[in-house]
């Protein structure tokens, strides 16, 4: 046995990731380019920098306590401007989503519908509810209506795509065996789609409640009404303080749809 | 679903008379707070403005076509600045997230109180819109690809540390307890017996969170920081709505890009 | 070599699965726990390396008492007690090699063990213990490619290679078909044998118990109900262990293992494993 024993080898390497070495170091190399490119491209002005952080200081300090006394009431107006917009946006535009969503799940829809469905869903995707609000802003002037317009359409692009994805992805036998007994489209949808799809859709919502109530906290900033707007002007005045308690607020609030949205979707299922 | 005894004999019903009822008031509670909702908002809406809105849509519309292909040679830089906004911002989001992750995760928490701390660092920074971020950090460092990168990486932190605790809590734990069981620290346990597990939606969640970050940076301009944003925004203001139709295809292309470099990179991966 | 004193393990759900097991191991010994599922048969034998933390009693391995001791010592007692898993429980996304490798965690640094730099004679000796059970040719290849019975033998090097006095075997068995079982029992024989190894290996199939020990041990609802040679295990006895049940069919002559292994690449050593194998 000690005479074998000395002819097994003694070095032993980890084979690479990847083993193709020319992609390997390629990769490798192409990223640290970049890397290098991608800092030395950027335009930072470092004394601008140095200068602010007393100004961080004292936005941290804020905090420490932040100022929730609100004295021109601009707060809870905005707070709440923005949990009606995000409720009100949610509604219609889960409301919208169901017959798009519908129309965009190619098993269920003809291809003409499913082509413009998608095409929907696509459009409202692509652009940053952001950008949605500043359209709706020039469009239906600053306010709160604006806001809803974008966050809706934002709704839509999210909403409708997991929804066609998720019809797409149910279990063909259910659908088929309901089919068979002679039921028509509308009953049909009712007994053998919606039953799969609902409890996913139903945590999907708030999930989706609780992103609207984020946006809408930014829509503001371009117009859109909401806590956006009143943030914007705290920091414009510097006002740190209020800043925070409205910073904090929105965490809160965030926090509290988060763990409702858990025990929803517990309890859905 | 319980069989209901009437004069009739047993009737089938699909939910008890209370459960009907408190359903009932589930839904009426919602359209009442729907109809609040609808009526303050509208209470703040200029009805004229959206009565003529079509009209100005249309106008908009019109004026937006052709877009100015001759503006793209000045949207090149901007373009290079979005993406490094959006690479870079994920590479600080992943290097601050990994820690975070495995302070958050039940089973690699050193400590309850450090696993609260990591889940409030998670929450704060998923609650806070990467707008919100870019504002502050404009005001504190100046305006500037600076405070887009740094705000995209603190927007990110959350969100990847939320799925990679959530990926640590789920690995298969006889693997760890294999590795236990040799006599391996505790150090070693982590990286024997969870890195390799969690690896692969590591580099999943990054290159996620990349594609969401590059459509999150072409706002970022919005409050001065950096990228295409900016030259957006400016092109609204002066009312070039032929730059701007350019620059919403632009943003178009590249989203399309990434999310495909992304879907490819995540097929690859898992 | 190992004793236990009146251990006891009670879950925080409250179930009490082991009642005051008392058990002396004698060097070299191959055991075979035996006992319905939820008999207490895992804990039993995660209760020695402490996986699981007994709740009354004590574990003595030679004379060092393995309940007491601090986190930083029990690490290196582990060492001396290898570990083999029903689901083989290998780290499936590392190398064969890795995995084998990750059996001499408790002997090298941290940093040593990031790198995958390993002392020479670690790597000699997992190339030979692969080698040894007929998967050098894997080495290289990640655990998740490789069948049960082979995953099974990897997990067997994990365990060797710590170079301990006492193997700990939970359902070895479990997820492999009846001929892999069999040579998976087999080799953990033979290598007990060779190495002169004491073994507790967790079974709930009594015909392979009985083909592959020296002592058989049946647990009950926590508790001991036999302790005897595998020829002991006579209807009336499995009826204590196991509940009402016609055992004269499992009940066979099970002297020498007469199946004749096909050249399958799968097993290099076969035939010579007697269920007397050990070293007494």
């Amino acid at each position: 046995m000690s005479e074998t024993l000395n002819t097994f080898p003694d070095t032993w390497k980890k084979p690479p990731l990847i083993r193709n070495p020319t992609l390997r170091w390629g990769l490798i190399v192409g990223f640290a380019i970049y890397l290098a490119i991608a800092l030395g491209t950027m335009d930072v002005n470092w004394q601008r920098a140095w200068e602010g952080i007393p100004r961080g200081q004292r936005f941290i300090l804020a905090f420490f306590p932040p100022d929730f006394s609100d004295s021109r009431n601009v707060v809870w107006d905005g707070i709440l401007e923005s949990v009606w917009m995000a409720i009100i946006a949610t509604v219609a535009g889960i409301a919208l989503s169901v017959p798009i969503g519908l129309g965009a799940a190619s098993n269920l829809a003809p291809k003409w519908v499913y082509f413009f469905c998608r095409s929907i869903v696509a459009g409202s995707r692509t652009f940053p509810e952001i950008i949605l609000a500043i359209f709706a802003v020039k469009l239906f002037g600053f306010g709160p209506f604006a806001g809803f317009v974008a966050l809706s359409i934002g709704t839509i692009g999210f909403f409708a795509k997991l929804l066609a994805e998720d019809i797409e992805n149910m279990s063909a036998s259910q659908a088929e065996a309901i089919k068979a007994t002679g039921a028509s489209w509308f009953q049909w949808i009712n007994y053998a789609i919606q039953p799969q799809v609902m409890p996913r859709m139903i945590g999907l919502s708030v999930y989706r409640l609780d992103i609207n109530f984020r946006e809408s906290a930014v829509v503001g900033i371009v117009g859109g009404g909401g806590i956006g707007a009143t943030l914007n002007t705290a920091f414009d005045r510097y006002e740190f303080d209020t800043a925070a308690a409205i910073l904090l607020i929105i965490i809160g609030i965030v926090m509290v749809l988060e763990y409702i949205s858990g025990y929803l979707r517990k309890w859905v299922q | 679903m319980p069989l209901i005894e009437t004069s009739d004999g047993p009737m089938w019903k699909r939910r008890t008379p209370q459960k009907r009822l408190a359903i009932f008031m589930g839904w009426l509670f919602g359209f009442v707070i729907v109809f609040y909702a609808w009526r303050l908002i509208s209470e703040k809406t200029i009805w004229f403005f959206v009565q003529d809105a079509p009209k100005q849509a249309f106008d908009i519309a019109t004026r937006m076509v052709p877009p100015k292909f001759s503006y793209m040679e000045r949207l090149w830089v901007p373009v290079w600045d979005t993406l490094n906004i959006a690479t870079l911002g994920t590479v600080i989001a992943l290097a601050i997230a990994i820690p975070v992750a495995f302070a958050a995760a039940r089973n690699t928490t050193p400590h309850p109180i450090v696993r609260a701390i990591a889940i409030f660092i998670i929450v704060a920074s998923r609650s806070v819109n990467s707008l919100i971020w870019a504002l502050i950090l404009v005001l504190i460092l100046g305006p500037g690809v600076l405070a887009g990168t740094i705000a995209i990486g603190l927007r990110s932190v959350g969100f990847c540390a939320k799925l990679l605790y959530e990926g640590i809590e789920e690995i298969d734990h006889s693997q760890v307890e294999a590795i236990e069981a040799t006599g391996a620290s505790r150090m070693q346990q982590m990286l024997y017996g969870i890195v390799p597990q969690v690896l692969p939606t590591f580099a999943g969640v990054g290159v996620f969170r990349w594609d969401i970050n590059i459509r999150e940076s072409t706002i970022l301009g919005l409050v001065g920081a950096g990228g295409i944003g900016i030259e957006l925004s400016g092109s609204i203001n002066t009312l070039a709505w032929t730059q701007v139709s350019m620059i919403l295809l632009v943003i178009l292309l590249t989203v399309i890009v990434s999310e495909w470099v992304s879907a490819k990179v995540r097929g690859a991966i898992i | 070599m190992l004793r236990l004193e009146g251990l006891s393990k009670r879950y925080k759900t409250g179930d009490e699965a082991l009642k005051g097991v008392d058990l002396e191991i004698p060097d070299g010994q191959v055991i075979a726990l035996i006992g319905p599922s939820g008999a207490g048969k895992s804990t039993l034998i995660r209760c020695v390396n402490r996986l699981v933390e007994p709740t009354k009693g004590k574990v003595y391995l030679g004379d060092l008492e393995l309940t007491g001791l601090s986190s930083g010592a029990l690490r290196k007692a582990r060492r001396k007690m290898g570990m083999i898993f029903q689901e083989y429980a290998l780290v499936e996304r590392l190398t064969v090699m890795e995995n084998v490798l990750s059996g001499r965690l408790g002997y090298v640094s941290f940093f040593a063990s990031w790198t995958r730099k390993f002392p020479k004679k670690d790597i000699r000796e997992a190339y030979r213990l692969l080698d040894r059970v007929g998967l050098m040719h894997m080495a290289d290849k990640r655990a998740d490619e490789l069948s049960g019975g082979q995953r099974q033998r990897v997990g067997i090097c994990r365990a060797l290679i710590q170079d301990p006095d006492l193997l700990l075997v939970d359902e070895p068995t479990a997820s492999l078909d009846p001929k892999t079982s069999r040579q998976i029992m087999r080799l953990i024989n033979e290598l007990c044998a060779e190495r002169g190894l004491a073994a507790i290996i967790n079974i709930h199939d009594v015909l392979l118990a009985q083909m592959f020990s020296q002592r058989v041990v049946g647990l009950e609802l926590g508790s001991i109900v036999y302790d005897g040679p595998p020829d002991g295990l006579t209807p009336e006895v499995l009826t204590r262990i196991y509940g009402e049940e016609d055992w004269e069919a499992t009940i066979e002559n099970v002297d020498d293992d007469d199946e004749v292994e096909e050249d399958d690449g799968e097993l290099v050593n076969v035939g010579i494993a007697k269920r007397t194998g050990g070293n007494e």
